[in-house]
């Protein structure tokens, strides 16, 4: 190699800063982690397809051939005609699990709008006003939070029991049982979103752009909606993200109790009531049912995995 | 002179292994320490000070990092190709290690004297009483007052500094041949560091130990130092006697660095020299002298191939191509 | 710490009259006590009449809520219809520890939960048992063993498990444990009831059909407790403390236990203590799937009859344990840890 003075190889006049990669924005850094989170994609990809088995499977089954009851073929396992087998009434247990999975899903999306609600409201007011309201919100909180979920469930399910009309709702009839559950459960499950949000209140209230805002004389409301909400979404769409799973848990839970949702419309859940009476005979009677509950709660848990990964301000990884 | 040798560290490589691709931390370091002798390694966070010093005892987490080659011989035996438990008994015994932040780097659940007292109890068979009695003796001997009734507090109960002393009995508590100061002072305000400074001083006279001083403040290791090491993204970059480097640095970066300290006697007007640009990416694989892209003197070589430590005076190693009073190839 | 106890305790207090307040009102409308109690026929109208007087039904809500608070042996009630209040009331209230009287059995609320607690307390017992020392020895060497086939196995199937609702795990371990393994021949799991009426109630017996319960309870919160301890273990393992104590010479299992373990099994004690709500939950499931004869059953029965004194009774007590643990969690966690002192 030639040590010419006048080297002929032209030396980059590098300043050290430049060799750092272009920055990115928070969202492109927040995208690039999820996807590292490969069981999050495939969380991702498993709830869309239940969808798709619920509301596009509807499309190839109807209604009527769900809830179509032949008592001769009551119990049969799983076949060519019926892939599920059928139940106690002889009625396809695939056909069911579409449509009862329409309610499922709806029911864990909708309870968790209703606790979003309730969790967020109540969390921001107590952290945000402080002092006796806080007081007042937390004890009331706490009193919520010490009995156990299913219990308060059962109670209120029989306070409604008979009082909720039918509704209608994507052309198909419902039970008013599931407006019931869904705003049981919602209202059974805010506790713990509550208690975050008022911490990441109590937080944010005091840095200095919060105080900016009050001396220029924003309104509370806007204070507490423009600028400290948004700045608390990444644990509440977390939370908001494992809820549905919780509150699809809970459906099945009380529905599989036989207080839930009641029949004709079918539910995961309470496809599953009584099930222990034919255990024997007939274990397929539970399992797809079942199944599928595990599949959806499983696929949501690994999406908020991955979401809270992504979403965590701490972590360093890009 | 070199029956008093205690550590030789050979051209020593350390890596990490991450997601994000290979961190070359530590590029082959050679120095050598004798008994009796202080050594500072001085250079900016992230140089390798302290990587290099906890791959010679393993202290690293072996999954992500590895020591990609060299060896690190202590009384003539290589720790690197030692096993976990022939580790484990120089650890402690032989070669200790002080560290950064006291507060984090003691057990928050245990109290102190059983954290001293573990030591003196593996390494020396000391029974309770025998450990408890020497326990107290150490913490006299570090300055902690009302030793006795302090053995059973907890560390979030001492002060910064007192912890620091504290950390400092529990490492001495088996006269190790060699203590590792990892900035023991950084994380402590000033006039706390001159006292912890002063107390290792002290001790240092009276058992004689030979000190690794990491630090990255030119300023402590003026008073405490026989000889120093400044290092700059993983290399030694110059090595010399404290004085000789105070006086006369030969290294582009050493001279950069003693420029850059603010000195009472300088105008106040003026603004303090800093050295432009960022120390190089570890992720890229050194080519070249690592200083060459900040160096005023740079030359083309510089860029190419790496200088290796060579002597410029006694006892006095620098790793250039420039021969900086002349301006010529070296 | 005495101060702190009293202090926690004092206010429970107004935190339990906001409970049995809302689950008072809850009560009122669950359902009609009276529309079986005539047997197998509809309650006459007169006997209706009668039998709300007797059981306080037809006075306010404001005033029925009094007398379950303080009773009502102060006062005299009108039994005979007759606008004339001549008999006095039998009730101390539940501040006097009366929890009221069964309107369907006759029998005292709390004698009808002392029949059925203790199967529910030994499942609760069993339950704490397996989790705490199985969630301790998975965790541990899962974060020891980070990475390894063990790891990523455990990982995994904790994922699943945690995923499950209880009686899916329930049905699927009766299925396999006592359908599928009578078949094949294998010695079986019973899967129903305390013990089998021809061997008795022997401790045997017991212990054996208590495991396909106890299973079923504890696989999920085992799942996701070894999962937390793992996290916290490694999280522990890369603090400085642990490097400290490796660059002193100690050896592996010594840092383990004596140094890592302890703090790193601090947060698993305020979970498992605060884990009681969803305890008593998952029971009630459970006891329903196996029919064992517990608390969770009673409370479903008393609903379903719309019993309201056993219902708040056992809702009571409920609320009463879970805060009491939640004391006795606190104070266990400063005791463990050092550097909470509570004044």
């Amino acid at each position: 190699m030639s040590h010419s003075s006048e080297a002929a190889i032209a030396l980059p006049q590098l300043k050290a800063d430049e060799l750092e990669a272009p920055p990115l924005s928070l969202r492109q850094l927040t995208w690039r982690r999820f996807r590292r989170h490969k069981m999050a994609i495939v969380g991702i990809v498993v709830i869309a397809l239940l969808f798709l088995y619920s509301f596009g499977g509807a499309l190839l089954v109807s209604e009527q051939y769900a809830n179509y009851t032949d008592t001769a073929a009551r119990l049969q396992p799983p076949s060519a005609a019926h892939p599920f087998g059928t139940d106690t009434v002889g009625r396809d247990i695939l056909a069911r699990t579409i449509y009862g999975g329409q309610i499922s899903l709806l029911i864990g999306l909708t309870a968790m709008l209703v606790e979003l609600l309730i969790g967020v409201l109540i969390g921001a007011l107590a952290g945000y006003y402080g002092r006796w309201l806080d007081a007042l919100l937390m004890r009331f909180t706490e009193a919520v939070f010490v009995i156990p979920q299913i219990f308060l469930l059962i109670v209120m399910a029989k306070f409604f029991s008979g009082k909720m009309p039918n509704i209608t709702l994507l052309g198909r009839t419902l039970s008013g049982s599931v407006v019931v559950v869904i705003l049981i459960i919602g209202a059974t499950s805010w506790m713990y979103l509550a208690r975050i949000v008022r911490a990441e209140f109590i937080s944010i209230k005091e840095r200095e752009f919060i105080l900016a805002a009050r001396a220029i004389g924003t309104p509370a409301r806007q204070i507490i909606l423009g600028h400290i909400l948004p700045n608390c979404m990444a644990p509440i769409i977390v939370s908001a993200t494992l809820s549905v799973a919780a509150a699809i848990l809970s459906e099945s839970y009380i529905s599989f109790l036989g207080m839930g949702v009641q029949a004709p419309t079918a539910t995961w859940g309470n496809m599953l009531d009584g099930a222990m009476n034919y255990i024997e005979e007939a274990p397929w009677y539970w399992f797809f049912p079942g199944l599928l509950i595990v599949l959806t709660v499983l696929s949501i848990n690994f999406v908020g995995d991955g979401l809270r990964d992504a979403l965590d301000p701490r972590s360093r990884a890009v | 002179m070199d029956d008093n040798l205690l550590l030789q560290v050979e051209d020593l490589h350390t890596r990490f292994h991450t997601p994000e691709g290979t961190v070359y931390a530590v590029n082959g370091i050679s120095y050598r320490l004798h008994e009796g002798e202080t050594l500072a390694v001085v250079g900016e966070s992230g140089c390798g000070k302290s990587v290099s010093m906890m791959s010679i005892l393993g202290l690293l987490p072996v999954p992500p990092a590895e020591i990609a080659g060299g060896r690190a011989l202590y009384r003539g035996q290589d720790l690197l190709k030692m096993s976990e438990s022939e580790l484990e008994r120089i650890r402690g015994k032989e070669i200790a290690m002080i560290f950064q932040d006291p507060m984090t780097s003691l057990n928050p659940v245990l109290t102190i004297g059983k954290q001293i007292t573990e030591s003196l109890h593996k390494h020396l068979g000391m029974n309770p009483t025998q450990a408890t009695e020497r326990a107290i003796e150490l913490l006299d001997w570090v300055g902690i007052p009302d030793a006795r009734r302090r053995l059973g507090d907890y560390p979030h109960q001492f002060s910064g500094g007192m912890r620091q002393r504290v950390m400092i009995a529990m490492q001495l508590a088996c006269t190790p041949s060699i203590l590792i100061a990892d900035e023991p002072t950084t994380a402590l305000d000033v006039t706390i560091q001159a006292q912890i400074v002063e107390l290792v001083v002290r001790l240092r006279q009276q058992v004689g130990m030979a000190m690794i001083w990491i630090t990255h403040d030119l300023g402590v290791v003026a008073g405490l130092a026989d000889r120093v090491m400044v290092m700059y993204a993983g290399f030694v970059v110059e090595e010399a006697g404290v004085d000789d480097l105070y006086e006369d640095p030969r290294h582009p970066y050493t001279i950069a660095l003693l420029a850059a300290l603010p000195r009472v006697d300088r105008r106040r007007d003026r603004r303090l020299k800093s050295i432009p640009g960022a120390p190089p990416s570890l992720l890229v694989e050194p080519r070249g002298c690592p200083f060459a892209p900040r160096c005023e003197f740079a030359i083309e070589r510089c860029f190419i191939d790496n200088p290796s430590l060579q002597p410029v005076a006694p006892r006095h190693r620098i790793a250039c191509w420039v021969e900086i009073k002349t301006g010529g190839q070296r | 710490m005495g101060r702190y106890v009293a202090r926690r305790l004092l206010q429970a207090i107004p935190l339990l009259f906001i409970i049995s307040v809302i689950l008072f009102v809850l009560m009122q409308n669950i359902g009609d006590p009276l529309a079986t109690m005539g047997g197998r026929r509809p309650t006459r109208s007169a006997d209706r009449e009668r039998l709300k007087r007797q059981l306080g039904l037809d006075k306010p809500v404001l005033v029925q809520y009094l007398y379950w608070l303080i009773g009502n042996d102060w006062t005299r009630i009108d039994m005979d219809g007759d606008g004339v209040a001549e008999t006095q009331g039998q009730r101390k209230g539940i501040l006097r520890g009366d929890f009221g009287t069964s309107l369907k059995k006759r029998q005292s609320a709390l004698s009808l939960i002392g029949e059925r607690l203790p199967n529910t307390l030994l499942l609760m017992g069993a339950y704490e048992l397996v989790v705490l020392v199985g969630a301790l020895a998975v965790g541990i060497y899962s974060a020891v063993r980070q990475y390894s086939l063990f790891d990523h196995l455990v990982t995994g199937l904790s994922f699943i498990l945690y995923s499950m609702p209880i009686f899916f795990i329930g049905l699927l371990s009766v299925t396999i444990f006592a359908v599928y393994f009578k078949r094949w021949g294998l010695p079986y799991l019973p899967p129903n009831g305390v013990f089998r009426a021809e061997f008795g109630k022997t401790t045997s017996e017991v212990v054996w059909h208590m495991v396909l319960p106890v299973m079923s309870l504890s696989l999920i919160s085992l799942a996701g407790y070894s999962r937390f301890m793992r996290s916290s273990m490694l999280e522990v393992l890369g603090q400085d403390y642990i490097r400290t104590a490796k660059s002193k010479g100690l050896e592996r299992r010594y840092i383990l236990l004596a140094h890592a373990l302890k703090n790193a099994s601090l947060p698993i004690v305020t979970i498992v203590g605060l884990d009681l709500p969803s305890l008593l939950g998952g029971a009630l499931v459970t006891e329903r799937i196996f029919g064992w004869p517990g608390m969770g059953r009673l409370f479903f029965d008393s609903v379903s009859d719309a019993d309201t004194p056993v219902v708040m009774a056992i809702l009571m007590i409920i609320a009463v344990a879970v805060i009491l643990f939640q004391i006795l969690t606190d104070i266990t966690y400063a005791w463990l840890d050092p550097r909470i002192r509570y004044e």
